[in-house]
């Protein structure tokens, strides 16, 4: 693969670096919108590790330390402004979060290491979130109620409510824990799904609505197929209309409008414990995955970039913290792949492992299972 | 049979934590096409959707409940099938992180003239789906039984039903139920009519469990060994009786019950003894899980074995046709049956 492709142009980068004002602003705007400076920052260094972490994990999927690449890299806007307000806790006090494989930037905000994704990708027999057996970005946190991310576009949108069913009634009996919600995230092409109609419908039946936060993050392509050609010229967000769920369609690629929009459908789920369904268009600045190549695509709107200016026009930042940030990520995300790389593989002896909770009314798998059924083939451990 | 399922349904509900009773028609007014869920407490009513109905038991599961859902016919459960792979998987793929203790149960198999898309058996399917338990009972007690340990098992299980035999009443009681069938029928049946008012008098039902991977052997002898579960278990049964009578060969009968894990020592026991091996399903004969078994019995056991071990299944047909000479030239049948125990006990070892 041509480098030249991992470089933007040159134009671009003069433009960037030149501050329009000289006194710190309080907050930055975005049309009506206001966030203060501190946390701009916050969320703008989050985008950032975000994308260091990604741009790293391509290295190693290009590099032979992974076989696959996925991710969401033109997601960190929106995703790290999701990860951000998540409540975040295990049970149904708590928020549940049914996210697809583009979503590292809601688990780093939400406070992920970086080693996490890295063992993940790398297929280690210390990937927290599979043993190695998963693609990567298919997190699993109980303690976070992060459930089982799956290959299988939409599928999630069949489980949210369920996770969404037992968080009502639990809030109706514990009043003080009344503000668990649902959010289940998918990208556009998936709506096409039979699952998608699921969520909106069981969401709304009359007298027992769900508090499910519907998520599409909308980049406009399944794989290589362009959403025009598949989808009527209406926005995804449309489909709530006929269930009577409340619904927005926002340019994810503007933290301050992402963060506000966020904000709104998540209150209305705390509170009405309803549906609401959000539509955020964002970019895909590597394509699909390695399978298409993963190489950057400069004709994308860059949400990281993006914001980055607004904040140098606003005068929030300069160009040497910048530098400093970007470096620090770069290591943080450097770090991680070479501690991962020094960890051990699962092996042979784990390939049963993890299949069956111990259970006392199994005769054959009390512990867990052991092949065929009479034919031990490994000791239990 | 229905009326032990509702019966262990109950139990669940109230002492073994099961959180929701869920599926089309499940709740009132029906209670469930075939009256398995009348009466119960948290039973309601879904969209008619089973992928729904799959996801959202996941769901609950992963929030705390205990979730049992029905899938109204198995047949309709084929839409679904990357959702039971899935559910399968939660606790291998996600590295022991996430368990997921849930129920499905649904009605299986062919003998109550439902035609194409109510007569088809998903065992094959279903004991294809890795990190999944599979039950089939024959006999009310053994539905209570298998259904209380199916609620109880930390993981997905699924409880397939013989809709033939859910009219059945049992030669065990179960321990609570009262003798006098008409009294049971007054105390847990729902009123034909208006039942907006109705409330179930619950006998005192107590805990019947019956383990995972532990087959039963229904009848024993020394003439060859049948392996069976489901509808056509007490057709083998009532062939063993009439060929012991009749004929002096005995049968060990086999009623495997738990199909993944299944009892390979009772299998491999009764094969040493014996020599001679029927496997009898109704399923679809390619692929079936009966040629897994024989599999197994053919690598372990070649050398025991004193004549070809063999396989009596439903044909390889795209469904059972409603006029009966459909059903009756598909799925084995008593005479077909008791023909092939002949020819397993006669043929010249």
């Amino acid at each position: 693969m041509p480098e030249t492709h991992e470089e933007p142009p040159d134009f671009e980068d003069e433009l960037r670096r030149r501050a329009t004002r000289t006194a710190a602003p309080a907050v930055i705007r975005s049309g009506r919108e206001a966030m203060s400076v501190e946390l701009a920052l916050t969320v703008y260094r989050q985008m950032l590790r975000t994308r260091a972490l990604e741009e790293r994990s391509i290295k190693m999927s290009k590099s032979g330390e992974a076989y696959f690449w996925i991710g969401g890299p033109g997601e960190e806007a929106f995703n790290v402004c999701l990860g951000l307000q998540v409540h975040k806790g295990r049970g149904p006090a708590y928020d549940y979060l049914h996210l697809h494989y583009r979503n590292a930037g809601v688990l780093l905000a939400m406070g992920m290491p970086m080693i996490d994704h890295t063992r993940q990708l790398a297929m280690r027999w210390t990937d927290r979130h599979s043993r190695g057996r998963n693609f990567v970005g298919h997190y699993a946190v109980p303690e976070w109620n992060v459930v089982p991310v799956t290959s299988v576009i939409e599928v999630q949108y069949a489980m949210a409510p369920g996770t969404a069913l037992v968080q009502k009634r639990h809030g109706l009996k514990n009043p003080a824990e009344n503000e668990g919600i649902t959010i289940v995230v998918g990208g556009e092409a998936g709506a096409a799904e039979g699952d998608f109609e699921t969520c909106l419908n069981w969401s709304t039946r009359p007298g027992l609505e769900l508090p499910v936060l519907m998520v599409v993050t909308n980049n406009r392509f399944g794989i290589s197929t362009d959403i025009d050609t598949v989808h009527a010229h209406r926005p995804i967000a449309d489909r709530a209309i006929p269930y009577g769920i409340r619904h927005e369609t926002i340019d994810g690629n503007d933290p301050v409008i992402a963060w506000h929009a966020i904000d709104r459908a998540m209150r209305y789920c705390r509170r009405e414990r309803k549906p609401y369904l959000l539509e955020a268009m964002v970019s895909r600045l590597h394509g699909h995955s390695s399978s298409s190549g993963a190489q950057r695509n400069w004709n994308e709107v860059d949400p990281l970039a993006q914001f980055e200016q607004k904040l140098l026009d606003a005068g929030a930042i300069d160009a040497a913290t910048i530098r400093t940030l970007k470096e620090e990520a770069k290591k943080e995300a450097d770090e991680a792949v070479a501690q991962t790389m020094k960890e051990p593989e699962p092996t042979r002896e784990d390939v049963y492992r993890f299949t069956y909770a111990p259970s006392p009314v199994d005769a054959v798998y009390p512990h867990d299972y052991t092949g065929l059924p009479g034919r031990p083939e490994l000791p239990h451990p | 049979m229905a009326q032990a399922v509702r019966m262990a349904l109950h139990y669940g509900e109230e002492y073994l934590g099961v959180t929701d009773v869920f599926g089309e028609d499940v709740g009132p007014p029906l209670g469930g096409v075939f009256t398995v869920t009348q009466g119960l407490k948290t039973a309601w009513n879904t969209p008619l959707d089973e992928r729904g109905i799959l996801g959202t038991a996941m769901g609950i599961a992963y929030a705390g409940g205990r979730p049992v859902c029905e899938i109204q016919f198995c047949d309709y459960a084929l839409n679904i099938m990357d959702l039971f792979k899935i559910a399968g998987n939660q606790r291998w793929a996600s590295g022991g992180a996430f368990d997921l203790p849930i129920v499905v149960m649904t009605p299986n198999g062919a003998g109550i003239r439902g035609s194409i898309y109510h007569s088809h058996s998903f065992e094959s399917f279903a004991t294809r789906l890795a990190g999944w338990k599979i039950v089939m009972p024959s006999t009310p007690l053994d539905a209570y039984g298998l259904m209380l340990a199916a609620i109880k098992d930390p993981n997905p299980v699924l409880v397939l039903l013989p809709k033939a035999l859910l009219r059945v009443r049992g030669e065990q009681l179960i321990p609570g139920e009262p003798p006098d069938p008409d009294e049971l029928s007054r105390m847990i049946d729902a009123p034909i009519g208006d039942r907006s008012h109705w409330q179930p008098q619950w006998p005192p039902l107590e805990d019947y469990t019956i383990p995972l991977g532990v087959a039963n052997l229904v009848r024993e002898g020394s003439h060859g060994t049948v392996i069976a579960y489901g509808r056509p278990l007490p057709l083998c049964v009532q062939a063993a009786d009439e060929l012991a009578r009749e004929h002096g060969y005995s049968f060990d009968v086999i009623d495997l019950r738990s199909l993944f894990p299944y009892d390979w020592s009772m299998i491999s026991h009764s094969v040493l003894k014996t020599g001679r091996v029927l496997i009898v399903n109704e399923d679809t004969e390619v692929t079936n899980f009966g040629e897994h078994l024989l599999r197994r019995v053919i690598d372990e056991h070649f050398y025991d074995l004193a004549v070809r071990p063999r396989t009596l299944m439903g044909k390889h047909v795209p469904g059972i046709g409603m006029n009966q000479n459909y059903e009756l030239n598909s799925v084995p049948q008593l005479g077909d049956i008791r023909t092939a125990m002949w020819d397993l006990a006669t043929e010249p070892a």
